[in-house]
């Protein structure tokens, strides 16, 4: 058994040799990425959306060759013995390849016919990965009306039907609460000990924490190969988190983002979280800074990874710098939200719902997707009708007061919603235009977009073949062309890469600074501690309102003295379940 | 400030159209091969056809007849046949639409003076150009009558009938077809451009961003609404200059008529595609919903055949479709000039059409909002 295991160990599963793919004239989609995958193992594919995984990942399942280099899987090449490849790789695609009219039984039948598992083991095979995923409960249920994790593990039990040694996972944690996504890598750890390996992955930099090996990808290169371990070890001592500021954060974060040594930071909660240059210690001007404890942190892959990177991109924001200030005039809120109920049909997308938003706050609504965390959104936002209670913005209902209220208002949502086929100056001139600015104001405005968001050299590229990166900022720039006085993020930096993200982040904190308030919807836990308070959206209800601080001292206790804002939330979500069991 | 923002909606959809390559497509495409195809190959004209005559008689007249039919420019080609088996065969196979048997005592019959027969044998499969051949034929045949004896000595008791056709003097086909192409064009367009307008936004997502902007309703509407109309216009400009410049139709009528008409025309045809549009989620349910209803539009308008010819109870139907009415305003401008209370005639039920069907989008529109 050790001697097999220690076979298993050293033959790679997976051999990458130099492999570059390209689609048409575009910069390569892998670049000469070179690794070995080994069996007994999770190796994580991670990096930002667009940066090549799910076509390395397509390349090992043979169903795509490379231009360049060659890919070994399990010993066979994938040019010459694609069949051999597929017999003995289990592949769980991005939009999981289940059938959503068919129920989870017809949905496991189907597999097991393509699959070719004889009818003799189909019943034991079954009844294990029913056991496994847990979901026998649920095997007349059409596979459409299953939740994302529910619909992941079904995906898994598919692809494990027949016992693959090789289990190649694209993006198995998107769409999935947090719940469901441990479940699901416990599961794939199972897999682990058995000697399968597993390929798992992911645009979530702390689902690499977890691999055993990372293979870190970004614009197609390959940046990073090595235990996640290695990639936080460079900037191990390096990061603090300081807490105990007085004043406002978001100013400091700014001011010392600006500073000499400063490689990255982000608000965490209350605290700032700084990564410095080695050697260096955030002290080196207390009074400037005021009073504040500086502590050393464990580091997180995304340090590490904004590190590698070359560091953030400051903490000015030009964007904010230019905008006018609003005053808090009353102390009045500036969304509010009572009751507000949504029912499509029998279900309810969204029960009682209820919070306010003062001036000047970046409010968060954190949830798994199908939560009803953007049916709350669009209710404010005037683009659904709530099916009772009523939402107000600067005092406004936006579904019947005047259309001009919506004027002070940005939207940003979820995925690129621009004109693709119009060039980014056209999509410029549209919003403004719809927007009412007109003449030298429009003119000013959009050259100043142009300015700050560095769009001089793609002005007349349609917005559709943007990078990623372009196509959110141009997104943005859509959003503040009017200064809008509150701010509505759909999912705002889902997939980017973290230098985007904080340089979004940038500039929203600098707006907020001026008095904009910022709704934003969010599934990533450490963007939620960018919020000065979040409400914890679960199965249509508010389970828990408050500051991420507060919801993590909420369920700290001695075993786990300093929770991450995904132990709140699991440890919430169990205790109303818990109290809606009682 | 309304203006600011319509002109913005405007200048956006006709750029989403024209920098799209399928959108572009869509405009180039269709009015070519529609064009191509109606005045060329579509032709409801008879011509070149394969007659077969199986001739039993051995006189002076049968030869006759044969002569005035060789000699129509009409028919291709003439077979003489040998037996009606020949003829029977030739008629299955479709080698030959027709057929005509002339008996074994013709001509004994019309130097008698006796009533003298000739069969017709028609294919009745291809049954509106054998209806055209069978008339052809007739004709030839009342020519000769008129040359036998007994013909020649009743000159008087014989009406003649002297056909002139007014408007298309020589009955050229394509005067009759390119202006019904005018019309049948800007529908095409009309209902495809809009159809995908809507539809393609919702896809997109962009349709959220129009909501939660300042832009009210109607002014969603009409900035969907004018530029598939410009549209049309252009494609209605373009069939024009062909038909008089390429086709030589003349254009007899004034054009500020027949633009001011199609303004409503396209008004009424926008709206029916943004209803569509409206339902719709997705741009392919849009083109499908497009088509069904532009079959039969084309249909019952009067394109092809007379809406007299149709059964009364379905004749009323044909009071909905737009087309019908611009189809008279487009032919009455081309080949009579049509006079003005005759376009407002036809154009008030375009307007009453437009206004259903615009308002009907916006409440539509409102309703899935929602």
């Amino acid at each position: 058994m050790t001697a097999m295991a220690t076979a298993l160990d050293t033959t790679p599963f997976v051999r990458l040799t130099s492999v570059t793919k390209r689609f048409g004239s575009a910069a390569p989609a892998l670049d000469a990425v070179a690794g070995d995958i080994l069996g007994g193992r999770i190796t994580g594919i991670v990096g930002p959306d667009g940066a090549g995984k799910t076509t390395l990942i397509r390349l090992m399942t043979a169903l795509m060759l490379p231009d360049a280099g060659s890919v070994e899987v399990l010993g066979y090449d994938t040019r010459s013995d694609p069949a051999g490849i597929q017999a003995s790789i289990g592949y769980m695609p991005q939009r999981f390849g289940l059938y959503e009219d068919l129920s989870v039984q017809e949905n496991l039948d189907l597999y097991a016919d393509l699959r070719g598992l004889p009818k003799s083991e189909r019943s034991r095979t079954f009844g294990e990965l029913l056991e496994f995923t847990d979901l026998a409960r649920f095997t007349t249920r059409l596979a459409g009306k299953l939740s994302g994790g529910m619909k992941q593990k079904l995906g898994l039990a598919c692809a494990l039907l027949r016992k693959p040694r090789l289990l190649l996972l694209d993006e198995p944690g998107v769409g999935v609460d947090p719940i469901s996504r441990r479940d699901l890598w416990k599961m794939v750890e199972n897999l682990k000990a058995e000697g399968i390996g597993v390929v798992w992955s992911t645009a979530y930099l702390e689902e690499a924490e977890a691999c055993d090996h990372v293979f870190l990808l970004n614009q197609g290169r390959l940046l990073f190969s090595g235990p996640p371990a290695e990639m936080t070890g460079r900037v191990e001592n390096r990061v603090f988190r300081l807490s105990g500021i007085r004043g406002r954060r978001r100013e400091k974060l700014a001011h010392f983002l600006e500073m000499e040594g400063v490689v990255d930071g982000v608000i965490q909660g209350e605290a700032i979280r700084l990564v410095m240059k080695p050697g260096l210690q955030p002290f080196q001007s207390r009074e400037a800074t005021g009073a504040y404890c500086a502590a050393v942190t464990p580091p997180r892959f995304e340090d590490a990874f904004v590190d590698m990177l070359g560091g953030g991109p400051g903490g000015r924001s030009r964007l904010a710098e230019t905008q006018r200030a609003f005053a808090s005039e009353d102390g009045r809120s500036v969304i509010e939200a009572r009751g507000l109920t949504k029912r499509f049909g029998d279900f309810t997308a969204a029960d009682n719902i209820t919070f306010d938003i003062p001036r000047g706050e970046i409010f968060g609504l954190l949830g798994p997707n199908g939560a009803g965390k953007s049916t709350t959104f669009k209710m404010l936002c005037g683009l659904l009708t709530p099916t009772a209670g009523d939402g107000r913005v600067a005092g406004f209902d936006l579904r019947r007061d005047a259309p001009a209220a919506r004027n002070r208002l940005g939207y940003m949502a979820q995925k690129f919603s621009l004109y693709g086929d119009l060039s980014v100056i056209q999509n410029l001139n549209f919003f403004a235009g719809v927007y009412g600015l007109a003449g030298a104001r429009k003119r000013e405005r959009i050259a100043l977009m142009g300015e700050i968001f560095d769009f001089r050299s793609v002005l007349d590229m349609s917005a559709k073949d943007l990078p990623l990166g372009v196509k959110q900022r141009l997104a943005l720039a859509c959003a503040v062309l009017h200064e809008p006085e509150v701010l509505f993020l759909d999912e705002p930096t889902s997939g980017v890469d973290p230098i985007t993200r904080r340089e979004f982040w940038t500039h929203i904190n600098g707006l907020v600074e001026k008095g904009v308030t910022v709704l934003v919807t969010t599934h990533f836990m450490d963007e939620a501690e960018y919020c000065d308070r979040i409400s914890l959206i679960y199965r249509g209800r508010s389970i828990a309102l408050g500051s991420p601080d507060e919801m993590k001292a909420r369920i700290a206790s001695e075993d786990l003295p300093d929770p991450t804002m995904e132990d709140a939330f699991i440890a919430l979500v169990q205790g109303s379940e818990a109290k809606d069991a009682a | 400030m309304w203006w600011t923002r319509l002109k913005a909606l405007i200048v956006k959809e006709l750029l989403a159209v024209l920098r799209d390559p399928k959108g572009r497509t869509i405009l180039i495409g269709p009015p070519i091969i529609q064009l191509l195809v109606f005045s060329y190959a579509a032709t409801l004209e008879v011509t070149d056809v394969d007659i077969m005559v199986l001739n039993r008689d051995n006189g002076q007249w049968s030869q006759e007849l044969i002569q005035l039919v060789g000699g129509s420019p009409t028919f291709r080609s003439i077979e003489l046949a040998s037996s009606p088996a020949e003829v029977r065969l030739a008629i299955d196979t479709q080698r030959v639409i027709a057929a005509v048997e002339i008996g074994p005592t013709f001509s004994r019959d019309i130097e008698a003076g006796r009533p003298a027969e000739v069969q017709l044998i028609l294919d009745g499969r291809r049954s509106n150009g054998s209806q055209i051949v069978s008339g052809y034929l007739g004709r030839i045949v009342s020519t000769l009558a008129a040359e036998t004896p007994a013909g020649k000595r009743a000159p008087s008791e014989t009406v003649q009938v002297v056909a002139r056709n007014w408007f298309n003097p020589n009955l050229t086909y394509q005067w009759f077809m390119v202006p019904n192409l005018v019309a049948s064009i800007a529908l095409l367009i009309g209902l495809i451009v809009t159809a995908l307008s809507v539809a393609r936004e919702r896809e997109l997502g962009t349709f959220d961003q129009l909501i939660v902007s300042p832009l009210r309703t109607h002014e969603i509407l009409l900035g969907k609404l004018i530029p598939p109309m410009m549209i049309g216009l252009f494609h209605i400009t373009i069939y024009i200059l062909a038909a008089v410049f390429v086709f030589g139709v003349p254009l007899r009528g004034s054009l500020f008529l027949l633009y001011g008409s199609a303004v409503f025309y396209l008004a009424a045809v926008v709206g029916l595609g943004l209803f569509i549009s409206a339902l719709s989620k997705t741009q392919q349910q849009a083109i499908l919903g497009a088509f069904l209803f532009m079959v039969p539009a084309m249909l019952l308008s009067g394109f092809a055949t007379p809406i007299e010819n149709m059964p009364s109870w379905l004749q009323p139907v044909t009071l909905i479709n737009p087309l019908r009415y611009f189809l008279v305003i487009v032919k009455g401008v081309f080949l009579k000039d049509i006079p003005l209370y005759e376009v407002v005639h036809q154009t008030l039920p375009l307007c009453l059409i437009a206004i259903v069907t615009l308002s009907s989008a916006a409440w539509l529109f409102r309703k899935r909002l929602e």
